[in-house]
């Protein structure tokens, strides 16, 4: 057993010290997947802490065998977003907002904290082909299904799968 | 099973970004407690989506900011609300029915639609393959009626050629339309010609025997009518076939002929 597996399995049993140790791994990652959705800052602080409200009051519900606790939390945190966008009092107030995506948010960035920094992500994401940013929003920011991200790119479903490899890997090579 | 392949196929990809179904999740945790490369590959793949997308947040919120809020969801002002039985609401109920019903019917009708869009394209190949069928036999009927039309002339001279020595079983047929000087050749009843070897048709004067090449039919053994139309402006007085090598003879092989037919002299 891993020290992460160890920490969810705590979390499991509402330990809350734990639950803290696991909301500054992931909570930038939580945060920034719905700032790419909702393009809104304040509705996305609101919004993470809400995420991770759910986590904690549902900790009991996450199942190991059903998936990672990070893509757990991460489709928490898609689905939160997009009620939210969907939601009337949100659509009222959307004149206030861009429709920048990941990649504009990242490299608009004035500052970034040390850790970003130092991986020069900025950089990273500029090295990216298009396609490569493109698969990575819809699946892993926006949540689309193969499937829909198929029919969204108008690939075949196997290069969906192919194409979201290959620019992991070279997102992942970059970050060494 | 082959790990390498597993990996490059990107399965896990799609597994950290929790789009698989919940029994690929499931073999695939399976997969993760047995193959420990596996499970590195999940964490390295996870680690980066983490950081790209950590990267996007542009301030980190402080738990303590929000901590209030988790103990008094989870602690003592949790309230106790009480469940009061419901009863039951028929008129929703047969709402619900009624809807379901209703999707199940629309559910049926679009599959069906979409079978009977096979179906009619299916249907519209056979159509396309049919009418090809049915205009090759027009074309086929027209060139038949043709032929029969040519054979029928009543200046046509009909001569049947015999079969010779040892190819007593050969037959063939000329039709000498002496008006155009052509011959139409009837090979029907002749063998294909083997390897190496092409029918060589000959005119012949008897008195004295002067054979006449009217040249050799390469096509034979491909030909489906085996009806050939050769020129002969001879006097002919007898018409022959022999099987000659490849290109014909200066003058007939005669252990190779097969068949033999005098024209008949007009009366």
């Amino acid at each position: 057993m891993t020290d992460l597996d160890a920490l969810i399995s705590k979390f499991k049993n509402m330990d809350e010290v734990a639950f803290e140790k696991l909301y500054y791994m992931y909570h930038a990652s939580i945060h920034g997947v719905i700032l790419n959705i909702a393009k809104n800052n304040k509705v996305a602080d609101d919004l993470t802490q809400d995420v991770f409200i759910k986590a904690w009051n549902n900790a009991e519900t996450y199942d190991a065998k059903k998936g990672r606790f990070f893509t757990w939390i991460l489709n928490i945190a898609r689905n939160t977003a997009i009620d939210k966008i969907r939601s009337k009092s949100f659509k009222q107030s959307r004149a206030n907002l861009d429709a920048k995506n990941f990649e504009h948010i990242i490299t608009s960035h004035e500052s970034l904290d040390s850790e970003t920094d130092a991986i020069g992500i900025k950089d990273i994401i500029k090295k990216l082909t298009p396609k490569r940013l493109k698969i990575i929003e819809l699946l892993y920011f926006k949540g689309f299904t193969q499937k829909e991200a198929s029919d969204h790119l108008k690939i075949p479903i196997g290069t969906v799968k192919t194409r979201s490899r290959d620019s992991i890997r070279e997102l992942r090579g970059m970050m060494l | 099973m082959d790990i390498n392949a597993y990996i490059e196929s990107g399965i896990l990809e799609l597994y950290v970004a929790g789009q698989l179904s919940e029994k690929e999740n499931q073999e695939i945790y399976e997969l993760l407690q047995a193959h420990p490369r596996l499970l590195q590959e999940v964490l390295e793949i996870e680690a980066a989506v983490v950081k790209l997308t950590a990267a996007v947040s542009p301030h980190s919120i402080d738990f303590d900011s929000f901590k209030g809020k988790l103990t008094s969801t989870d602690n003592s002002e949790k309230k106790v609300v009480v469940m009061k039985p419901k009863k039951p609401n028929w008129i929703s109920y047969t709402g619900w029915a009624a809807s379901i019903l209703l999707a199940g019917g629309l559910l049926w009708t679009l599959n069906n639609n979409k079978e009977l869009e096979l179906e009619i394209q299916t249907a519209e190949i056979e159509n396309a393959y049919l009418e090809q069928q049915i205009e090759d036999a027009r074309t086929d009927l027209a060139s038949t009626k043709d032929l029969l039309n040519t054979l029928r002339d009543k200046d046509i001279l009909a001569v049947p050629l015999g079969g010779q020595g040892k190819f007593a079983n050969s037959y063939a047929k000329v039709y000498w339309n002496k008006e155009d000087n052509t011959i139409y050749l009837d090979g029907q009843g002749l063998p294909d010609a083997p390897e190496g070897k092409v029918w060589q048709v000959w005119s012949l004067k008897l008195n004295p025997l002067t054979p006449t090449s009217l040249g050799t039919i390469d096509d034979f053994n491909t030909d489906d009518n085996k009806i050939f139309a050769i020129a002969n402006a001879n006097e002919s007085e007898a018409f022959g076939i022999t099987l000659e090598p490849e290109g014909g003879s200066e003058s007939p092989t005669m252990e190779q002929l097969y068949t033999l037919g005098v024209v008949p002299t007009a009366p």
